[in-house]
């Protein structure tokens, strides 16, 4: 691991409330050393983009419930590259079904976690992206 | 996930067991043990249908009638959902129990730019009473109960569901709905809220006291124990929390003038079922009890029916697991044998491809089944309460009474649910046990089958087959929602949404002008936009 403290930013972007998992993965992060920054929920894409900026995270990770994973992704990559941080690495967690995940990885999504994932793997994960 | 720690030695026989409540439980238990917690079957259990109701809320229990089953069903388009509610209903489903999109919980509309991708998805998208008289075509209302799986506008869909049923010719006294409307659930799990606490409970509290003048059999709140548990609550806990948020609304409706007696009756509970069998088991019986003996009591009540804690037993989706799902199938089956054996009245399964999708109708069906099959061929309708006076049940029974009490004194330490909520403390209370249990399990601490034991030779991710969401669902509803926009009466729908915003701000009870909202094909949008405005959002409290 790097010198430096990742600094993550842990979104729930839409309207799911389901955030058991991102809490529970908020914390587990946190335990590893790195600085989070939990969203809470009912984020549009456009607040997460400027609190990412805001923040100068080094890693967006976003926890996704609901089955709308495809559409928010997409959306989001799109409006961080508008933004001009279509640098920093995105990963995503929740209800991951395995065939969306290469289209999830085609699209620039670096690292995914489905529900179930071991915190050791979503913080080597997470350490690798920002590396 | 819910299961007891178990502690062995290095031959695997077992020295120590303790249950997520907290409970230690001994290799054997004895007459002893009931003396010791002072067990006394008049004062504890009573008969099956008389007061304190451990054993069962009717003398037969399932012998007079088996329990209600009532699967999570809605998806799409109201057509697909009418389609679905029909093919539970000729398999044998005696109510329904209606999933929203997460644009209709929240309260937008399908166009609105919030919802991206959401429509049709985890639910049923309902614009207005439109979609309404198109999911319940041919549901006879005055026979089959729905429960409404919504909170926020919890208010705006019971108010819907009267105005479907007038038109379709259901005189308002013969529908019974069952709003979920616990908005302080939300608040700690699941996340659905819109308003700030004190408005929110003001709204579940206009549901109450309009139900109680107007829909005689509809029951205008369920109080979801459930989901504080999915949020990382120990079974204790469930239970306490989902008493102190009872309290929270009692209180509330008692300001308006009624009397507990007069309108606690229709409250019923959604507790879950997943973990340890005996614990679960010994939570359902102490809980029915507690409950009938805080309301008589602590708020005067005295008639029989209304002492009684009525409600779904069921779900479990916490217990089911992304591993090796068909063993999902087991689990559903097993932890429904634990509703059976505490005399749920009604009961519902989480379908075993949950973990990764909205069921498939499979699976729902699977669900159905396995309820179907508990009743009919093992032999749960055989005699009430077929654990009483088991020396460990009754003395866990005692045990688990105690803890739920000592959880609730903690609650009303703080001042009360209102303001626990408000603060974040039992947010931050329930994430950080969710977190320590995940963390718990990884480390091999807990025992889950399929996920760190049995594990070889099992393929990581299987293929399962996923529930369609079809992307033109969201073209459907949009279509449909700007042509009703152009064929309502529009001067009809501004009258009554500045009606409720009247309504809204004087502090009256806002049922009627949303009845009257929805009568003029108002969206749902349109009258939780104009909640929106009068009482403004909720700030969640940090739980970090």
């Amino acid at each position: 691991m790097a010198g430096k403290t990742i600094k993550i930013l842990v979104g729930k972007p839409g309207l799911d409330g389901h955030d058991r998992g991102a809490k529970v993965v908020a914390l587990a992060l946190r335990d590893a050393g790195m600085e989070v920054i939990y969203t809470g929920l009912h984020r549009t894409l456009e607040q997460i983009v400027r609190a990412a900026v805001q923040e100068a995270v080094d890693v967006i990770g976003l926890s996704i419930m609901s089955g709308a994973h495809l559409p928010i992704c997409r959306r989001l990559l799109e409006l961080m590259a508008s933004e001009g941080i279509g640098d920093i690495p995105v990963v995503v967690g929740g209800v991951i079904p395995k065939q969306d995940a290469g289209k999830l990885r085609e699209m620039g999504i670096q690292g995914i976690f489905p529900g179930g994932t071991p915190f050791d793997q979503i913080v080597a994960g997470i350490e690798s992206v920002a590396a | 996930m819910g299961v007891a720690r178990y502690i062995k030695d290095e031959k695997d026989a077992i020295r120590e067991v303790v249950y997520q409540s907290g409970i230690r439980v001994k290799p054997s238990y004895s007459p002893r043990d009931l003396a010791e917690v002072g067990f006394d079957y008049a004062r504890d259990l009573g008969d099956p249908g008389e007061y304190p109701f451990t054993r069962s809320l009717h003398p037969m229990g399932y012998r007079s009638r088996a329990w209600t089953t009532r699967q999570y069903t809605g998806f799409g388009t109201p057509e697909e959902t009418n389609q679905r509610f029909k093919l539970m209903i000729s398999h044998g489903q005696t109510g329904l129990n209606v999933a929203f999109d997460l644009p209709t919980q929240m309260g937008y509309d399908s166009d609105d730019p919030r919802v991206l991708g959401e429509v049709g998805r985890v639910g049923m998208a309902v614009g207005s009473l439109r979609d309404f008289e198109i999911a319940f075509r041919d549901i006879p209302l005055d026979r089959i109960g729905s429960g409404l799986t919504i909170n926020a506008v919890a208010c705006v869909m019971l108010a819907m569901y009267q105005a479907v049923a007038e038109k379709f010719g259901y005189p308002r006294e013969k529908i019974s709905a069952t709003p979920q409307n616990d908005i302080l659930k939300e608040m700690i799990g699941r996340g659905a809220w819109i308003f700030p606490v004190d408005p929110a409970v003001r709204l579940v509290g206009d549901a109450i006291e309009y139900a109680v003048k107007a829909l005689p059999r509809c029951n205008p709140v369920s109080i979801c124990g459930y989901h504080i548990r999915e949020s990382g609550a120990t079974p204790a806990q469930e239970i306490a929390y989902a008493f102190e948020i009872g309290k929270a609304y009692i209180e509330e409706v008692q300001r308006r003038g009624l009397a507990p007696d007069e309108f606690v009756g229709s409250f019923s509970f959604n507790l879950n079922v997943y973990g340890n069998l005996w614990e679960q088991v010994a939570k359902f019986r102490a809980a029915r009890k507690l409950w009938a003996r805080m309301l008589r009591d602590e708020y005067g009540v005295t008639q029989k029916k209304n002492l009684f804690l009525r409600g779904l037993f069921g779900g479990g989706g916490s217990g089911l697991t992304k591993a090796q799902p068909e063993n999902n199938i087991m689990r559903g089956a097993f932890y429904a044998l634990a509703a059976a054996l505490s005399g749920a009245q009604t009961t519902a399964l989480c379908s075993f491809d949950e973990a990764y999708t909205i069921p498939t109708p499979r699976a729902a069906l699977l669900s159905l089944r396995t309820l179907e099959l508990l009743m009919d061929e093992v032999g749960l309708r055989d005699t009430v309460d077929p654990l009483a006076g088991s020396y460990f049940v009754e003395t866990l029974t005692k045990q688990m009474e105690d803890r739920i009490l000592d959880e609730m004194g903690e609650v009303q330490k703080i001042g009360g649910m209102r303001r626990a909520v408000a603060l974040g403390h039992i947010q931050r209370k329930v994430s950080r046990q969710a977190y320590e249990f995940e963390r718990g399990l990884q480390n091999g601490d807990y025992i889950k089958v399929g996920v760190n034991k049995y594990t070889e030779g099992v393929e990581d991710q299987p293929d399962v087959e996923l529930h369609a969401y079809d992307e033109s669902w969201a073209e459907k509803q949009i279509d449909g929602l700007r042509e009703l926009r152009r064929v309502r009466d529009r001067r009809e729908v501004s009258r009554t949404l500045s009606a409720l915003e009247q309504a809204a701000r004087d502090g009256r009870n806002v049922m009627p002008l949303l009845v009257d909202c929805c009568r003029a094909y108002a969206t749902v949008g349109e009258m939780a936009g104009v909640l929106r405005q009068v009482f403004g959002e909720w700030e969640e409290p940090s739980i970090f």
